[in-house]
């Protein structure tokens, strides 16, 4: 139904990284039932993935996917990575942009298999149908991620149609939350895809390719093109995130009383103005750039100028990206005082490839732990954290990453690992494994982190939800069927894949239009039962893989401090997760 | 470099006349590379068996009958402008047609009519 004719998406690309060795599929079954993206992903994960594997052993299989939309229509820009999380122990999902998409769809694949686990440390470049697997040994334990990405640019051919994807000393470690990289500004952040790299010996992966991708109706293909990019271009939908950007939540967020602070001590931060988008953009903003086939620009990239130490008049400029969920990690959830000392920290966790977002929650919940005595000196090593001390926390990430002890091996697998061993379950802010992301907007966001298939807050974007209806009370019943919808709707759009920021422009029934390009008849219903199979598909993944919905609590911090809703109610949170649980999980048979 | 492929309702970039890449990796920025329309283009010259025939105003044509696919337009072109099919094995020659233009939301790329600013050259005859 989804597979536009002589399409080479259908191509699924197998690479077993123990048999250096590598094979092309026809998975026309898959793309024409699932689409792609998200869809196929899970599949081919659950086709894959034995049973209860190691997320950091050889069983584990990364898969990349993308959908017919990528290459084709604009803002579709997003590859969908899934695997098995190390960090939660369950379903792996993260997206980046850059140029991966296009790279992938225009060597001609919809997906990649990335299979086995490699002897010595390699990166492997996909050239078109050519794969090669490169020697990485010299690479393998180097301080900085820029220096890799430098070096591996140098190395390959291609510039201009290939995306260069690369781990840091992070992912090396396993750091659970440590990430992968793309075009050295974009991220498959989440969920510990780096360690999963690292575990493999794979420090970097390659795609080039500069095909073409078939259109049957060229003339409806230019008309729904020109609709889609003027929508983007220039209606409000999207400007947003091309002025200020995300940042702009930064005070937004903490007018209402919905930016977490100290460790969500607070939810109002006293240097908001400092960290915040309109005070970036004015002092720091240094470029706007774009993904590959995206209008918009979103990326904004600060610039931050360090003198030597030991020179007057030397400095050095990096440029380092940002965005909210960076901010609130490393900023207000830290207490943060100054930008230099914010994007130092942030400069310092993209050298080593770390996750910002759970990063800063892991060292929020140190700074706290370590006030409550639960931890001290003998476990950080001489380090005292302290709320807005940004060089104590950027020393505490440089031991984080050398792992010298006990305690720093704990906070490597994130801190609710760490606070079953050390105490302080109660203010570890993770959900279902997951350090939270930047929202304490009311019941529905942190209902949205523990039910979300990947615990993320794009996955039904429930803070959105809780935004929307402040000065009302919504029941557990419709926020449970709000969230729910809006899951499942998402999954269409992860599967075409387009990025969640074009949510806006790209409507059901534009969609059914864009699909006629291909020659494809869809209707709008169609796409609302894919969201729906995919929802069910992946939770079907996570309960195979031992998920437990019962297994997970709310922390308890999130009742201690208001919300634009008030104080949440834990009996409400408690009621919605079983409704979630009487809808979803009941339904799901166990798989024999 | 999308845009370009459209033009003719194709997608990816294997038709695209048009080439955007980093200077050095992302963290330096980006150029465009496209056709000038040199008034005295060096690709004409080192054609071997005139395929690429002079336009008026400046820039080539591609007559692809004569087009034995030798690439030395390519080597000839020191900014890089003319691309290579590679599915056709034959350069792919900006027409000036402004189509890109029109799908540039920053201003990047422009489309100035000659003729009307009174810059007008005709490339001298070989």
């Amino acid at each position: 139904m989804w597979l536009p004719r002589h399409d080479p998406i259908k191509n699924v690309l197998y690479i077993d990284l123990t048999l250096k060795k590598f094979w092309v599929e026809d998975r026309s079954d898959l793309f024409e039932e699932y689409m792609g993206g998200t869809g196929v992903a899970i599949k081919l994960l659950e086709e894959e993935i034995p049973r209860n594997a190691d997320p950091l052993g050889p069983d584990n299989v990364i898969v990349f996917a993308i959908g017919p939309f990528n290459g084709v229509y604009p803002a579709a820009s997003k590859t969908v990575a899934m695997f098995k999380s190390p960090h939660t122990g369950n379903l792996g999902e993260s997206h980046a942009g850059g140029r991966s998409s296009i790279a992938l769809r225009l060597a001609g694949y919809g997906a990649i298999v990335i299979k086995g686990t490699s002897s010595l440390p390699i990166w492997v470049s996909i050239r078109g149908k050519n794969v090669v697997f490169n020697d990485a040994r010299a690479l393998w334990g180097m301080r900085s991620s820029y220096t890799v990405g430098r070096i591996i640019r140098e190395n390959e051919p291609n510039p201009g149609f290939r995306t260069i994807m690369r781990i840091g000393r992070a992912g090396e470690k396993l750091i659970t939350y440590a990430g992968v990289i793309t075009e050295t500004y974009r991220h498959f952040g989440r969920l510990g895809l780096g360690a999963v790299f690292g575990s493999k010996k794979l420090k970097a992966l390659v795609v080039s390719g500069r095909g073409s991708i078939p259109i049957s109706n060229k003339r409806e293909y230019r008309k729904i093109y020109k609709e889609l990019y003027d929508t983007m271009v220039k209606s409000p939908v999207m400007k947003k995130y091309h002025d200020i950007g995300t940042p702009v939540n930064v005070l937004r967020l903490n007018e209402i009383g919905a930016l977490p602070t100290k460790n969500l001590k607070a939810t109002k931060f006293e240097n908001a103005d400092i960290l915040s988008g309109e005070n970036l953009a004015k002092g720091y903003l240094a470029r706007r750039m774009a993904c590959s086939h995206c209008p918009v620009a979103c990326i904004h990239l600060a610039a931050l100028r360090e003198p030597y130490v030991d020179e007057p008049f030397f400095y050095k400029t990096t440029f380092v990206s940002y965005d909210y969920e960076p901010i609130f990690a490393l900023g207000s959830m830290l207490g943060a005082k100054s930008v230099d000392g914010f994007l130092r920290l942030l400069d310092m966790i993209e050298t080593y490839g770390l996750d910002a977002m759970s990063s800063g929650v892991v060292l929020a919940w140190i700074t706290e732990a370590f006030e409550r005595g639960l931890i001290g000196e003998k476990e950080l090593l001489g380090e005292k954290p302290k709320w807005g001390d940004h060089e104590i926390y950027m020393r505490i990430i440089d031991k984080l990453v050398e792992q010298p002890n006990d305690f720093y091996k704990a906070i490597g697998k994130g801190c609710a690992y760490a606070s079953r061993i050390y105490g302080g379950e109660d203010f570890a802010l993770t959900f279902g494994g997951n350090e939270m992301p930047g929202y304490h907007t009311g019941p529905a966001a942190p209902y949205s982190f523990m039910v979300g298939a990947r615990h993320s807050h794009l996955d039904s974007a429930g803070y959105s939800l809780d935004e929307k209806t402040i000065g009302k009370e919504l029941t557990e019943e419709e926020i449970v069927d709000k969230l729910l919808e809006e899951e499942r709707w998402r999954q269409v759009l992860t599967s075409l894949v387009v990025c969640l920021f074009a949510r806006g422009v790209y409507k059901p029934e534009i969609i059914v239009d864009a699909f006629k390009a291909f020659g494809l008849t869809v209707k709008v219903d169609d796409l609302y039962e894919l969201g729906k199979k995919i929802h069910m598909e992946k939770y079907k993944f996570k309960i195979r893989e031992g998920f437990d919905l019962d297994k997970y609590k709310f922390p308890k911090r999130i009742f201690e401090t208001p919300t634009p809703h008030g104080y949440l109610s834990e009996e409400k949170l408690v009621k919605m997760k079983r409704i979630f649980k009487e809808k979803i999980i009941n339904e799901i048979k166990p798989i024999s | 470099m999308f845009a370009c492929a459209r033009r003719f309702g194709e997608s990816g970039v294997a038709k695209s006349a048009i080439r955007v890449s980093s200077v050095g990796g992302v963290e330096t920025g980006y150029r465009i590379q496209v056709c000038r329309a040199c008034t005295d283009p060096p690709c004409a010259s080192v054609c071997p068996t005139g395929a690429l025939l002079r336009r008026k105003g400046g820039g080539v044509m591609l007559r692809p009958n004569l087009c034995i696919g030798c690439g030395n337009c390519v080597d000839a072109c020191p900014i890089g402008a003319v691309q290579w099919d590679i599915e056709l094995n034959k350069p792919i020659i900006c027409t000036h047609c402004g189509y890109c233009v029109d799908f540039c939301p920053h201003g990047v790329l422009e489309l100035i009519d000659l003729k009307e600013r009174g810059e007008i050259h005709v490339a001298p005859k070989a």
